[in-house]
């Protein structure tokens, strides 16, 4: 993130070397877009902050392990698909999964659906596309996911 | 000011029930409560707090500076392959979370990006950050992550190139965002 932080201080600051008027206006945009956002993104941080606390470790390490059979991959796909786990939660957790010995196939369902599906950001997605294209675009998503994580793992063993 | 209401009616309800939960936990030390509270919200908080704004000025500054001709020529409609590369690579540089690659990806669309490139955007965005794969790596190792990725692009461009289809035939007008 940081990187981005100083780009963008700079890009500011050389925007606005260049054209004053221009960079007040770009930034009272930007400022303007995300205070429109702002009701919108809290209440879906708040949902999630709610959900992340009901799916606890214990419960995933539960629905994702070994004794839970096939099941675990349909679970894995439901969970990765409402649940957005930001990176530097969920791959610390996928870690502890691991050990706990969930399997490489169940991981890569639950990874890819977590990525790529976010039911629970269809809000915040529908503010800019519409609700239609959003939930499209996640349904169809979530086939590619399970595709993904289904191609996984068939071969991630073999290979 | 009904208007302001009735374009968050979701929102805002569940924001001042949180408001009161968070307060009502503290106050009779309901531990639930505050763990939502400190870990998850905050945690969230935290990670948006700088980097939203950040990315929200430098869509700003795109929108002033970039012409819609330019976008167009690069990734517009008739781009091709060099258009749907480039586009993956804007997005694999990103950082911050999902919700941060939505209103990129809107300006894109507002500058002439064709709706598949969008696509093609928001998923990569969404499967493939390189300050994420760093990380995962870690934690899943390489042969973990590179199978995930090349596994992942060929299916995302046939999701893109379906909803980019879609997209135009639906011939969406641009919201206000």
């Amino acid at each position: 993130m940081i990187p981005i932080i100083i780009l963008t201080v700079i890009l500011t600051i050389v925007s606005f070397v260049f054209d004053k008027k221009k960079t007040k206006k770009a930034v009272k945009k930007g400022m303007m877009m995300f205070v429109k956002i702002l009701p919108t993104l809290l209440s879906v941080i708040i949902v999630v902050s709610v959900v992340l606390y009901l799916v606890s470790d214990e419960l995933l390490i539960e629905y994702l392990g070994k004794e839970a059979g096939l099941g675990a991959y349909v679970s894995a796909a439901v969970i990765g698909s409402i649940s957005i786990i930001p990176g530097f939660i969920a791959y610390p957790l996928a870690g502890i999964l691991l050990k706990t010995g969930v399997s490489f196939s169940v991981l890569s369902v639950f990874i890819t659906t977590l990525k790529m599906v976010g039911i629970l950001t269809i809000p915040i997605e529908a503010k800019f596309f519409g609700y239609r294209t959003a939930i499209i675009r996640n349904s169809l998503s979530f086939v590619g996911a399970i595709l993904v994580g289904g191609t996984m793992a068939l071969i991630y063993y073999y290979i | 000011m009904w208007e302001i209401y009735k374009k968050y009616k979701y929102d805002f309800p569940i924001i001042i029930a949180f408001i009161v939960f968070v307060l009502l936990s503290y106050f009779y030390s309901y531990n639930p409560g505050i763990s939502i509270f400190e870990d998850n919200f905050w945690g969230f908080i935290k990670e948006m707090i700088l980097a939203l704004p950040v990315m929200f000025i430098l869509v700003g500054l795109f929108d002033v500076w970039v012409s819609r001709e330019k976008v167009q020529k690069h990734v517009g409609e008739s781009s091709g392959i060099r258009g749907m590369m480039l586009i993956m690579l804007l997005a694999f540089i990103q950082a911050g979370p999902i919700y941060a690659a939505f209103p990129v990806a809107y300006i894109l669309w507002k500058k002439g990006t064709s709706p598949r490139n969008i696509f093609i955007y928001l998923s990569s965005a969404s499967i493939a950050k390189i300050p994420m794969i760093a990380f995962e790596i870690g934690f899943l190792g390489l042969k973990f992550s590179l199978l995930r990725i090349i596994i992942s692009i060929p299916i995302f461009i046939i999701v893109a190139t379906i909803m980019g289809k879609y997209f135009t035939k639906n011939n969406y007008e641009v919201k206000n965002g």
